[in-house]
């Protein structure tokens, strides 16, 4: 049952015919093979330091009342496997695979279908959870959990994973000093992302589209985004990306296309916005006032409704240097800015501020003759609201 | 269609497409769409800045080319009146002789550049459909328009007032209109009868169209929700084909009211 | 072919062009239509070619029958306006086929082309065309379809000394075919030359119509000018 190399093997009809029943002989850091198959067990429980490897991917199927392998032992590998059939609760948080309190664990190449919550994390340390497939049921927002759910944890890389149709594609809280990377989160009712009181996060090269509403970051600080994609979000309340009260934060060559409110200020202050690419979103950027010393330079900003709008006259933060594709001054001194400094916010937008149904004069005459009045005269916009430098060239493209 | 419409159109289509302006015309939409594809950097782009040309330059053109044609040819419309020519023939043929190379100008100045762009982009497609079509009946509407109040008024300058006054109301004053009714009755939600307003002017059924075609992210967020749902769709875009056609037929029947009844 | 106009009025606004006019002109008879200015000449001939439409009770009868609107009936009128402006951009040649195709006529009366000598001028445009060699395509298109009526408004005001002689003996071979004709001018020699009858228009309504003839005898002159110069007088 047990060779040499501390291999056990699971097979359905053998002497070991459930995960269970290897995990009982198992000693700690032996490795337990699982054999394509179903497997019905009651909850798996992991409480050594193992590898549990699938081969042929066998599928652990739940009665639905319960987490299907919860893990408490620090260095478990799960890899390889499939789990299915966790059902909606009221009262517990039931998950394809819970990791509690552990430290080392590596879960991957698992594929989670058909249940509450995926891959579930609580109070862990330096885990893994890569190239992990998890794709919900699509259920209503009550009725979904979260496909990778951390919290109060730190040093996680969540890499390469694929997250559909949950409430919320990856959700962190008081998480901190973790990476995000290359992960896909898309079609799910709420939050492709949602993360809070998570400092010192690195979210990079991952993709985020069609989710109800987009991506929320609250209540952080240093938080890195880099080179991620934010794409058709888009809804009554849909953000590409939403940051509340975030503070010394940097968003760098991310890419907003095509959302309702593509990136959205509330509370957050002292965040870096540099070279991203806002492209055929309603609003690129939405900044309220109480968002304070941020800074937007070096971005493009090229078929938006609206590039820049707020809610008031008042401006603290500085727009510099950036590429609009609305701008038409000419640059004589040739140094690369234009001339004329450029005034991103619209009448218009203050208008369908006030009285949303406006919105359906867009790109009417009349609205474009206001815009080129206000312009001209500001007397509603906010004064500091301008880019003195804008570019004549795309960022990163040559002319 | 009768035999002496269809060679009075001809006609008339012969001798509009002809004239020097027509085909300054149909360069100048050339160089721009040929301008915008080639500076804006991408044809997508190109599509969103061509919008004011589908929305504004093209009826302007349609309004003051229709109205002093009609003019222009008054004797030789007198002229056809006395060969054994049905009035409703010459009416008929005018409007369409005027139409016809104003539709042609429209989609090859515009259509051409565009359809060399959408050989590297494809995607774009749908986009250039959009504004093919909706400018296409535009200049069917403004025509109409143009035709029919030439006819109406003796005087030219008059009547050329009259038809800028239709265009300067459709593009601009009409929406601000709008605007003004949203802005003093603040406290009853005004979706319905705005989404009616709209219906009733052809440049603003044009302008959502192109706007959920180029700008649908922006719409579906707030209230838009409202108007994609009553625009988009086979459904809405039939709609907006069905009101521009009206919007066509209504001035084009009024005309030929007054034609029919009009001394030479 | 005879015409007849019944009780003829026509308004313009508030101003009444034609108050009850009375005529019959008789088939192959060439009848002048003569008045002081803004007698309503202009609106007699377009209400007889439809291009004008006459006020409630008013009758205009062709050949017998009562016109109401059809056009049926002007496929055997010719009309010749003051100043024809055809579409400039077309060729004269391109002008007369469309005419032809309207009316459906395989072979048109082509005679004056030649006399006129409009021939190299036909592959034109019309709008490179002087006004004389307009005119003269103008009295192509009146009569090549050999109509049995010819309204001729002005005729030889803008055709040179020559053209405007072979255009009257052209004219002269139609109504000795059987042509009626109506036509106004200022020019006394023409109508001296051309009218057997002649109107007397003042103020939308007939004062004379008769014989030429009749009307010199009447007032005692030889000379058409003369007693048209008389008729003009203010009245007492």
């Amino acid at each position: 049952m047990i060779d040499l190399l501390g291999t056990i093997v699971v097979k359905a009809g053998s002497a070991v015919p459930t995960l269970s029943a290897a995990l009982a002989l198992a000693r700690p850091h032996d490795t337990v093979v699982v054999e394509a198959g179903r497997y019905a067990e009651p909850p798996i429980e992991v409480t050594r330091p193992v590898v549990i490897l699938g081969r042929g991917r066998p599928v652990f199927v739940g009665r639905g009342d319960h987490t299907v392998i919860r893990v408490t032992a620090d260095s478990v590998t799960i890899a390889g496997i499939a789990v299915e059939r966790v059902l909606p609760s009221n009262v517990a948080e039931p998950s394809a695979i819970r990791l509690d309190s552990v430290a080392h664990c590596r879960v991957a190449d698992v594929e989670v279908r058909d249940s509450f919550f995926g891959i579930y994390g609580s109070a862990v340390e330096s885990c893994l959870i890569e190239n992990n497939r998890v794709v919900g049921p699509g259920r209503s927002e009550q009725e979904s959990g979260n496909a990778i759910h951390l919290w109060s944890s730190r040093d996680v890389t969540v890499r390469g994973n694929v997250v559909e149709r949950y409430r919320d594609g990856i959700y962190l809280e008081f998480v901190t000093g973790s990476r995000l990377e290359g992960n896909r989160s898309r079609d799910n009712r709420r939050f492709g992302l949602h993360f809070m009181f998570s400092d010192d996060c690195l979210y990079q090269e991952n993709q985020f589209s069609r989710n109800g509403a987009g991506v929320a970051v609250m209540y952080s600080k240093q938080v890195r985004m880099v080179a991620n994609r934010f794409e058709h979000n888009r809804g009554q309340a849909a953000y590409g990306l939403l940051l509340k009260d975030i503070t010394d934060s940097r968003l760098e060559k991310n890419v907003f296309d095509a959302n309702t409110i593509a990136l959205y200020f509330e509370a957050a202050n002292r965040v870096e916005a540099v070279e991203n690419h806002f492209s055929s979103n309603g609003w690129a950027i939405r900044m309220l006032a109480n968002s304070e010393a941020n800074v937007v330079t070096g971005n493009a900003f090229v078929g938006n409704g609206f590039d820049v709008s707020t809610n008031s006259r008042s401006n603290a933060s500085r727009f510099d240097g950036n590429f609009w594709d609305r701008y038409r001054g000419y640059d004589l001194d040739r140094d690369g800015f234009g001339d004329a400094p450029f005034r991103p916010v619209r009448l218009f937008s203050l208008v369908v501020e006030q009285n949303e149904p406006s919105l359906i004069l867009l790109r009417s005459a009349f609205v474009d003759l206001l815009d080129a009045a206000e312009r001209v005269l500001p007397i509603l916009t906010p004064e500091t609201l301008v880019d003195r430098r804008p570019l004549l060239a795309m960022p990163g493209r040559s002319r | 269609m009768r035999g002496a419409t269809r060679r009075i159109i001809a006609t008339h289509a012969t001798n509009v497409g002809r004239s020097r302006w027509l085909l300054v015309y149909t360069g100048l939409l050339a160089l721009a769409a040929v301008l915008l594809v080639w500076l804006g950097g991408s044809a997508a782009r190109a599509l969103v800045s061509l919008i004011n040309v589908v929305l504004l330059l093209v009826p302007l053109m349609a309004v003051v080319f229709g109205t002093l044609y009609v003019y222009n040819a008054r004797e030789f419309t007198e002229l056809l009146l006395t060969q054994p020519v049905e009035r409703d023939a010459a009416y008929f043929g005018l409007v369409g002789g005027l139409a016809v190379p104003l539709v042609v100008a429209f989609l090859v100045g515009v259509g051409v550049p565009l359809g060399f762009a959408a050989f590297s982009d494809l995607t774009i497609l749908p986009g250039i459909v959009a504004l093919l079509g909706v400018g296409t009946l535009l200049v069917l509407v403004f025509t109409a328009f143009a035709v029919a109040l030439a006819v109406r008024v003796e005087d030219r300058a008059w009547g050329l007032g009259a038809a800028l006054l239709v265009w300067l109301v459709c593009t601009v004053i009409y929406d601000g209109l709008i605007l003004l009714l949203l802005a003093t009755v603040r406290d009853r939600p005004l979706e319905i009868p705005v989404l009616v307003m709209t219906m009733l002017n052809p440049i603003d059924v044009a302008r959502i169209q192109l706007l959920l075609t180029f700008d649908i992210a922006a719409l579906l967020g707030y209230t838009g929700t409202v108007y994609e749902r009553v625009f988009s769709g086979l459904l809405g875009r039939s709609l907006a084909v069905v009101v521009l056609l009206v919007c066509a037929m209504v001035p084009l029947l009024v005309g030929r009211f007054w034609f029919r009844r009009k001394d030479f | 072919m005879s015409i007849e106009v019944k009780r003829l009025r026509k308004r313009f606004g508030r101003m009444e062009v034609l108050r009850g006019v009375d005529l019959a002109f008789a088939t192959g008879r060439t009848t002048a239509i003569v008045g002081p200015n803004a007698a309503g000449k202009t609106t007699l001939i377009k209400a007889i070619l439809g291009l004008v439409r006459p006020d409630q009770g008013s009758e205009v009868w062709i050949d017998g029958t009562r016109v109401t609107g059809e056009s049926g009936y002007r496929e055997r009128i010719g009309y010749m306006p003051q100043a024809a402006r055809f579409p400039p951009h077309l060729t004269g040649r391109e002008v007369l086929s469309v005419l032809c195709r309207l009316r459906g006529a395989k072979d048109p009366n082509l005679e004056l082309v030649d006399l006129l000598g409009l021939e190299p001028h036909l592959d034109k445009r019309v709008g490179a065309l002087s006004g004389g060699s307009r005119q003269k395509l103008n009295a192509v298109v009146a009569t090549m379809f050999r109509p049995a009526v010819l309204v001729l408004d002005e005729p030889t005001a803008g055709l040179d000394p020559r053209a405007s002689a072979i255009f009257k003996d052209h004219l002269a071979k139609a109504t000795g075919a059987g042509a009626t004709v109506l036509l106004t001018s200022h020019i006394v020699s023409e109508l001296e030359d051309l009218a057997e009858d002649l109107v007397f228009l003042v103020e939308g309504q007939v004062r004379f119509h008769g014989p030429v003839d009749d009307l010199k005898a009447q007032a005692g002159e030889a000379k058409l000018e003369r007693v048209l110069a008389r008729l003009l007088e203010p009245s007492p």
